[in-house]
């Protein structure tokens, strides 16, 4: 079974897309590394190898965690399934 | 401790330390004798200039950081021996004087009063005799736990975090298991982890030294920038990958010290370990080439550098082990990559399979086996400048 994206903690809110050519509305497998659990998704939105992926509904102003840590806050609200980038994450520091 | 410690064949220099290389390096002092050394390193088959961009009107701190790493150059244990040649006698002589207390062979030249040429002609004739001298010494058996092994990521992406950066931390554990002395850097990049990178200090009070240099350079970021320095730190390269915070990358850079490991101390950037074997963290800069030779300043012998996107680099004296869990860049850009772990992603290795063969590519490069990047001449050499010469 195609692995599709891998999750570090499963306190995370976004996992990261592990293969190439990921398209909106595909139904995406997830590795939780911290407990070798699977979840599954779909995707809203095309996602690039390595770019993140929603696991929840994000608000603006919510913290993403990531490695089960803060790595930034929503700057727009970001659907579960679709893509969680620069366009709506910003660094909480600088 | 696990398994017996594996030994390879390396360099035993006279002062005890153990290298991998036997460079015969012609180091300029400064700029203006770039010329000289390239024309010497030209005339003498098996020896390496080592150009750079530095060494006039600096000051302060900033001139004890350059000569800080101009003698931690040539006192690297990759180097069998060295000609150093600047403008005029009295810095060269600082740097050769820093040198010798390794008990290698080295000696200065300088142009004022000379001319090009004729340095040129006496410093080859003396490069000649050491280029000689260094193709007779023998590789001797050599124990893992004798390296000093340094570690930086570059051109990072998501999968860094996820298995590269994971796989040297793993080889970081089991090396320090055995007794092996081991560096990370990257002070800027710690952002946002820095906390929780601080409970990594081996006692309280490195922990505090080490919260200390973070927060200056915290300061010197937040007095200096113009935005929130993306595309900077991230880098475009980063960003493309899929990373977006500092923090985010710099809880994937933090992987790269495993999960056991404690620093032992912070060291300056391009000091030398003192406080016995174990990891050492070092205040660098989190650009590459500059971060490495630091590092490579500090007497580490051989760095593993793990990249996202496809950060090419290498260093004049000490080998860069490159390693990737990115499978595009394993597939695009394979002259470049010394172990793709991408079947980390896959589920087809494991991070204990992973960080073995990590060990596995480094003992055979420690045994002579060329990196990808000496393979391609990558000889990136960046000095740090702290602040403009007078």
């Amino acid at each position: 079974m195609t692995t599709h994206f891998l999750v570090h903690e499963t306190t995370d809110t976004v996992g990261v897309i592990t293969v190439e050519g990921v398209e909106a509305g595909q139904e995406l497998t997830g590795w939780l590394m911290d407990t070798d659990g699977t979840i599954t998704i779909v995707a809203r939105d095309p996602i690039p190898l390595g770019h993140k992926i929603a696991l929840v509904d994000i608000k603006e102003g919510d913290t993403i965690l990531k490695y089960g840590h803060d790595i930034g806050r929503a700057v727009a609200a970001i659907g579960k399934g679709h893509h969680a980038h620069v366009h709506n994450i910003k660094t909480k520091r600088w | 401790m696990g398994a017996a410690i594996p030994r390879f064949m390396g360099y035993r220099r006279e002062n005890g330390s153990v290298g991998i290389r036997n460079h015969v390096v012609i180091l300029p002092l400064d700029d203006l004798s770039n010329a000289a050394c390239e024309a010497v390193a030209n005339n003498i088959k098996g020896t390496m200039a080592i150009p750079h961009a530095y060494g006039r009107l600096q000051f302060g701190a900033d001139l004890d950081l350059h000569f800080r790493t101009l003698i931690g150059t040539g006192a690297n244990p990759n180097v069998h021996s060295v000609i150093v040649i600047g403008i005029e006698p009295g810095w060269t002589g600082r740097v050769v004087e820093g040198i010798a207390k390794t008990g290698k062979k080295v000696e200065g030249f300088w142009i004022e009063g000379n001319g090009d040429l004729k340095c040129i002609e006496m410093a080859s004739r003396r490069a000649h005799q050491f280029v000689q001298d260094a193709t007779e010494k023998l590789r001797e058996e050599c124990w893992l736990n004798e390296l000093y092994i340094s570690t930086k990521c570059g051109e990072s992406d998501t999968t860094s975090g996820l298995a590269s950066c994971p796989t040297v931390g793993n080889l970081i554990d089991k090396v320090d298991e055995m007794g092996a002395t081991t560096c990370f850097g990257e002070t800027s990049e710690l952002t946002g982890a820095e906390k929780v990178c601080a409970t990594r200090a081996k006692t309280p009070a490195v922990a505090e030294k080490f919260l200390k240099t973070w927060s200056a350079y915290n300061d010197f970021i937040n007095a200096n920038k113009t935005n929130d320095l993306s595309e900077s730190q991230p880098t475009k390269g980063n960003i493309a990958g899929g990373l977006t915070t500092i923090e985010e990358k710099a809880f994937g850079n933090f992987q790269k010290i495993g999960k056991k490991a404690q620093f032992v101390d912070v060291l300056e950037p391009a000091e030398m370990p003192s406080a016995g074997r174990g990891l050492y963290f070092m205040d660098t800069s989190s650009a590459a080439a500059e971060c490495v030779t630091l590092q490579a300043a500090s007497g580490a012998v051989v760095h593993l550098f793990p990249t996202g996107q496809g950060n090419v680099i290498g260093n004049p004296i000490e080998p860069v082990i490159k390693l990737s869990a990115n499978p595009r860049t394993a597939r695009l850009m394979p002259e470049h990559i010394d172990l793709d772990v991408s079947g980390i992603l896959r589920r087809e290795m494991s991070l204990d399979e992973a960080g073995d063969r990590l060990i596995d590519i480094m003992l055979r490069t420690c045994n002579g086996r060329f990196t990808c990047a000496e393979a391609l001449g990558h000889r990136e050499f960046s000095l740090t400048k702290l602040y403009r010469s007078a």
